[in-house]
C-alpha cells in the first residue's frame, strides 16, 4: 500500500496539525512521519518560528502628518464632548 | 468620571477596561496607542471593501473619528478591538458600494483558498521518482542554525511585511489578524465572515509564503543562496 503521509501531503497540513483540529488518526500519522523525516521535522520548526516571528513584529511606524491628524481629532473631540 | 467599570462593561478585559478609562479622561497618549495598535491592521482589513490602499486610509480616518464619537456610548458588549473593527467594516461597506465593489468575503475568500496549486510543489521530487518518490528535492534550511540576533532583526522584519504585502489581499488579512495581532481563528472567522475551513487555508497560504520569505533571506544572508548584490 502507497504512504499517504508523504512529505507534500504533510507539508500542506501544518497549520490544521498545529491548529489542533487534525482528526486523531491523521495526527498520529502525521506524527510518526515527522518521527522518521528529519526534513520534515525541520520545515514545521521553520513554521513555528516563522509565526514567532510574526508575532513579534514591531507595530508599524505611522507617518507623522496622519498621526497628527488622528491626535488633533482626538484634542477636537475633547474640546467639544 | 471614574465610573467607566460599570456593570455593562464586565465583558472588557482589564486592559480595555483600563485604555476606556483613559481615552475617557482624554489621555491623548491612550489613544496614540490604539491607533499604533491597531492602524495598520485597520488598513489592511479596509482594503477589503475598497479599490484602493488610498480609499482604505480614508476608511480608516473615518473609523477613527467613529471611535471617539461612539466612545462615551460604548457598553463593553465586545472586546474594544470588535467594535473598532465593526466601525471600519460598515465606514468601509458604505464606501465600497460607492465605489462600486460589492465582492461578498465569502466569494472573496473562496477564491483565494481555491485557486492556487498546493503549498510548495516544486521542493519535492515527482511520485514517479525511481529513488525517492515525493522526498524534498531541496530540504528546508534549519532555523535554529541562524543567530538570534538575525531571527529577530530589522532586515527579518522588513521581508516579512514585503512577504505579506504581495499576499492576496485575503490571506494578507488573515495572517496579520492571527499571527502579526494574536486574534484567535472565532475572532478571525466572525470579523471576515468566512468559514473556519477557509480561515485555516488562507492562514496556511500566508504562512507558506511568508516562511518562504524568511528562508529565502537567511539563504542569501548565508551566502547560499541566489547571489546577492548586497
Amino acid at each position: 500500500m502507497p504512504e499517504r503521509m508523504t512529505c507534500p501531503v504533510l507539508v500542506q497540513l501544518v497549520t490544521e496539525y498545529l491548529e489542533g483540529v487534525m482528526p486523531p488518526e491523521d495526527a498520529a500519522q502525521f506524527e510518526e512521519h515527522l518521527g522518521r523525516c528529519p526534513p520534515c521535522e525541520v520545515y514545521l520548526v521553520q513554521f513555528r518560528k516563522t509565526i514567532e516571528i510574526c508575532g513579534r513584529l514591531p507595530e508599524e511606524v505611522l507617518p507623522v502628518e496622519v498621526k497628527e491628524t488622528l491626535l488633533a481629532a482626538f484634542e477636537n473631540w475633547k474640546a467639544n464632548r | 468620571m471614574s465610573d467607566g467599570t460599570s456593570a455593562s462593561a464586565i465583558l472588557l478585559s482589564d486592559d480595555d477596561t483600563a485604555l476606556v478609562a483613559r481615552l475617557r479622561e482624554g489621555e491623548a497618549e491612550a489613544f496614540e496607542e490604539l491607533v499604533d495598535k491597531y492602524h495598520s491592521a485597520l488598513v489592511r482589513f479596509a482594503r477589503l471593501y475598497v479599490p484602493t490602499h488610498e480609499l482604505a486610509e480614508d476608511v480608516v480616518q473615518e473609523t477613527w473619528m467613529g471611535v471617539l464619537r461612539g466612545l462615551d456610548r460604548f457598553e463593553g458588549r465586545s472586546s474594544l478591538k470588535t467594535w473598532i473593527f465593526r466601525i471600519a467594516a460598515n465606514r468601509a461597506q458604505t464606501k465600497g458600494k460607492r465605489e462600486a465593489r460589492t465582492v461578498p468575503f465569502a466569494a472573496l475568500a473562496s477564491t483565494e483558498a481555491g485557486q492556487e496549486e498546493s503549498v510548495e510543489v516544486d521542493r519535492f521530487l515527482p511520485p514517479d521518482h525511481a529513488e525517492r518518490p515525493n522526498f524534498w528535492s531541496t530540504l528546508p534550511l534549519d532555523f535554529d542554525n541562524q543567530p538570534e540576533a538575525r531571527l529577530l532583526s530589522d532586515e527579518t522584519f522588513a521581508e516579512i511585511r514585503r512577504a505579506i504585502d504581495t499576499l492576496p489581499p485575503m490571506q494578507a488579512t488573515v495572517i496579520t489578524l492571527r499571527d502579526l495581532q494574536q486574534w484567535s481563528s472565532t475572532e478571525v472567522r466572525e470579523a471576515l465572515d468566512i468559514t473556519e475551513a477557509n480561515q485555516r487555508v488562507l492562514l496556511h497560504r500566508a504562512r507558506t509564503k511568508v516562511r518562504r520569505a524568511i528562508e529565502d533571506y537567511f539563504a542569501r544572508a548565508n551566502g547560499t543562496g541566489a547571489p546577492s548584490d548586497a
